[in-house]
């Protein structure tokens, strides 16, 4: 346990995606089985302890430790795990058995609520201060370390010498401590066979196309289809049993319960999750409030119905549709779908088009919401995971912009934490200046050293690792559009803001107001 | 107390410069220049430039000489290690507190009262400095940098080791370590030599002097080179030795895909660590840990504890509850910093 502690400590603190994934590596390599199992799936947010609460932490090191100094502590610390991994007492005795991370997840996952304190106790006596962390929020359900299941899985592809997609499809066919994928990674067996099950299939992705560049391609190559603004899913049914994947092959149908009841059965499914009301695609601010929620209660479900709108059609029965042409396999989820009509989903309509400048007019003059642009997709394309290069491009409407004023700056991380690279920008209301957004992208490394030199220049306030500076910089920030927040000071939020240009040359007065903005409201 | 020993309060007191004792007319560690200071440690928080006079141990004096130059003071005294000295009818000893080179825990002994002033100390081996000796007193005033049970220094090899064993995982990288240019940085250096690395380790110039000052007091720190004029391609797999606020600022820029660590007893809290950019933490702390702060306080067997600049609360409610009489000192002007 203390070596996965250890490597939980080193990941919390290495920014870099590289780092991250070195270490994993390391980890993966110099660990024995079901040790090293059992870690991937505490990095891949696979190990839930039900049975062990933060009130039982709380209960076991106040038992320890004078309440008054915990207390003090707590306040200093401001973590509850830390400050009760911090603070633990040596025991009296020489540290007893240290438990191996396998043997802890074995036994928490047979013992009752009422045993979990009795198990926790001498762990924390056995291990280091590390270890004790580790232990701790691994119980508690809160690593936070900085690592998605998806780069857990790409260490080990890369450890492994596969590709990330092959794990992908077989990974929710696995178990921890996932012996058999060990066992295949190090070339002691086959891949393991998945049979029936309903795992996931990576996503075929679409490349960006530039409004330039689409004179390069012809026209009777392609279908177009509209870009709903949600999420991309995947629907999964296979062997009686039903999933819903996101677009990184997490499980969330848990929060969808209204549209797990309403998948059909033996059919893998390629749409957009979406709330959907009388087919109109509410904002997705209206989708957040559901994929914040992991258990909806009935009033979420019937305020914010859920729906999938079809983009493709990957297997249907038996058969795996992923050799055929887009077209062929478009055919065939209309044909599936007029067979097996159903009310949380539809299909997402082609857009019928001749030439590139008729189909650009449909798309900017598209002002129904939830069209964040077009999708366009050659015919003869097989489905193939990945973003490959050329078959599929995402078309996007030109961004919004607003010439806003640079406000408060921040230091970035990593490579950045020499930069005032992370900026606050306000609109005018009035006199006054509102910070309407935060923006760390769409600079180049050479306006990164300008900006920072001129945020050092011309401050005006400190805040720890903040600055606040002269009113004086216009940034022209792009997004994609603007929402209603009640967590912002504006009562307006930007999706995708970046800067799009630092307009060196326009007076701060000039810059645009939060009415202009709140104009853009979808 | 015997019979009519006066009460440490009635001749040691807070003024605005400083602890005052009265009847030897001397403050210790003052803030503002004084006509007689006694400084306990080189820090400057600690050790400040223009006093008349000055006494302190050689190494403490040495190190003011090479800050302040003629700043230092108008007369600086040396006075060694356990040498007795009478100033009024105060007699005064330094006795060595383990904190950084020549740093002394001051020892006043007046009508058959004896007070303790720890300064800043440590009680784990340093190679760099003499160990803290524990001292019998009636009235001992102690630091509390790392007042809080949380505070539990792990052994410096084992951080040390996670230094190497990063360098060894990431050896392209350049690592630079924050540490503080008097005790921190000469500490680190004789640990890494400890540990068996040989190689050269590259110095930022505020960090040259007082390693140079070490080495000429005898404490061999190993081959150590200037970060000026090197080339930036020189620097990949090397461990750089920098105060902290230039390893996450423009200072940093000359340096390879940096990997920032930082030697400080405050990285055993994570989220403080992460807020200052740091990628590595060191658990190495020139300050007593609770550990090392609570068992002093039994050994140096005073009824009286007086708690200076850091978390004075949780040792104050410590030391009460053990049945020391106990209370806060306020002092003001020493930095949290180590």
């Amino acid at each position: 346990m203390n070596r996965f502690a250890a490597l939980l400590d080193a990941l919390l603190f290495t920014p870099s995606r590289n780092g991250k994934l070195r270490l994993m590596q390391e980890y993966f390599a110099s660990q024995a089985d079901p040790e090293r199992g059992w870690a991937l799936a505490a990095l891949t947010g696979e190990l839930v302890f039900d049975e062990a609460k933060p009130s039982q932490v709380r209960a076991l090191a106040a038992a320890r430790v004078d309440p008054e100094l915990l207390g003090w502590s707590y306040d200093f610390v401001g973590d509850l795990a830390e400050t009760v991994s911090l603070i633990w007492p040596a025991a009296e005795e020489a540290p007893g058995h240290v438990p191996s991370l396998a043997e802890i997840v074995e036994r928490l996952k047979r013992a009752s609520r009422a045993e979990v304190s009795g198990l926790l106790e001498p762990w924390l006596d056995a291990l280091d201060s590390t270890g004790r962390w580790a232990l701790l929020k691994l119980v508690t359900g809160s690593l936070r370390i900085g690592v998605s299941a998806r780069l857990a899985k790409t260490a080990l592809a890369e450890w492994g010498g596969v590709e990330i997609d092959r794990i992908e499809e077989i990974w929710h066919g696995l178990a921890p401590p996932y012996q058999p994928l060990f066992d295949w990674l190090e070339g002691r067996h086959p891949p393991p066979a998945t049979g029936q099950l309903p795992t996931f299939t990576p996503l075929m992705l679409a490349q960006p196309l530039e409004d330039a560049d689409i004179g390069g391609l012809d026209p009777r190559d392609y279908l177009a289809e509209w870009k709903w603004d949600g999420i991309r899913v995947q629907l999964v049914a296979r062997g009686g049993e039903k999933r819903l994947y996101s677009r990184s092959g997490d499980e969330i149908g848990a929060a969808f319960p209204d549209l797990c009841a309403a998948m059909p059965l033996e059919v893998t499914l390629d749409g957009e999750l979406l709330v959907l009301r009388d087919g109109e695609v509410a904002s997705f601010n209206d989708l957040q409030q559901r994929l914040n929620r992991k258990t909806p209660n009935p009033k979420l479900l019937r305020d914010f119905p859920a729906a999938v709108r079809l983009y493709d059609i990957l297997r249907e029965s038996q058969e795996d549709l992923r050799g055929l042409s887009f077209a062929e396999r478009r055919h065939r989820l209309e044909a599936w779908y007029a067979r097996a009509p159903r009310p949380s989903l539809d299909l997402s309509p082609l857009v019928r088009f001749v030439s590139w400048d008729e189909l650009r007019e449909l798309r900017d003059g598209a002002r129904e919401r939830g069209i964040e642009g077009l999708m366009l997709k050659r015919a003869d394309s097989l489905y193939v995971s990945g973003r490959p290069k050329g078959p599929w491009f995402k078309w996007k409407r030109g961004a919004l912009t607003l010439d806003t004023v640079l406000m408060y700056a921040q230091r970035g991380h990593g490579k950045r934490s020499s930069f005032y690279s992370d900026y606050t920008f306000g609109a005018w209301s009035g006199d006054e200046l509102v910070p309407v957004g935060k923006a760390y992208s769409g600079f180049t490394d050479e306006e990164l050293r300008r900006l920072d030199q001129w945020v050092r220049n011309n401050t005006v306030q400190r805040y720890g690792p903040v600055r606040e500076v002269t009113p004086q910089i216009v940034l022209e920030v792009a997004f994609d559009s603007v929402h209603r927040s009640t967590r912002h000071k504006s009562g307006v939020a930007m999706r995708f803001p970046r800067i799009h240009r630092i307009r060196w040359d326009k007076p701060f007065r000039e810059a645009d107001t939060l009415e202009t903005l709140e104009r853009l409201l979808t | 107390m015997p019979f009519a020993a006066p009460r440490p309060e009635t001749w040691i007191r807070t003024t605005p410069a400083g602890l005052y004792c009265e009847p030897g007319e001397f403050h210790i560690d003052p803030l503002l220049p004084v006509p007689r200071a006694v400084i306990t440690h080189g820090h400057g928080d600690h050790a400040r430039s223009g006093n008349e006079r000055v006494l302190a141990t050689p190494g403490t004096i040495a190190i003011m000489r090479s800050r302040y130059g003629e700043a230092a003071g108008g007369s600086l005294q040396p006075l060694d290690y356990r040498e007795t000295l009478a100033l009024g009818d105060v007699a005064l000893r330094l006795v060595p507190a383990g904190h950084v080179l020549g740093s002394a825990q001051i020892v006043l002994d007046y009508r058959g009262t004896r007070v303790v002033v720890s300064g800043d100390y440590k009680r784990r081996p340093d190679p760099t400095c003499a160990a803290f000796e524990p001292c019998n007193c009636d009235l001992f005033i102690t630091e509390a940098t790392f007042g809080l049970p949380v505070f539990r220094h792990p052994p410096d090899g084992q951080e040390i080791d996670k230094l190497l064993h990063s360098l060894s995982l990431f050896p392209d990288r350049c690592h630079v370590v924050g540490v503080y240019a008097l005790g921190k940085c000469q500490r680190v250096l004789a640990l890494l030599r400890r540990a068996g690395y040989k190689e050269p380790v590259y110095l930022h110039g505020a960090l040259l002097g007082l390693t140079e000052l070490y080495e000429s007091l005898g404490v061999p720190l190993g081959p150590v080179l200037p970060c000026a004029g090197v080339a930036r391609e020189a620097f990949k797999g090397r461990i750089v030795l920098a105060p902290p606020a230039a390893t996450t600022d423009r200072w940093s820029r000359r340096l390879p895909d940096p990997l920032v660590a930082m030697a400080s007893g405050w990285m055993r809290v994570r989220q403080r660590a992460k807020a200052r950019g740091v990628e590595l933490p060191l658990v190495i702390s020139d300050h007593a840990d609770w550990d090392e702060l609570t068992t002093t306080i039994d050994e140096v067997a005073a009824q009286e504890i007086w708690v200076t600049h850091g978390r004075e609360e949780a040792l104050v409610y410590y030391a009460s509850k053990k049945g020391y009489r106990a209370g806060a000192l306020a002092l003001t002007g020493f930095e949290e910093d180590e």
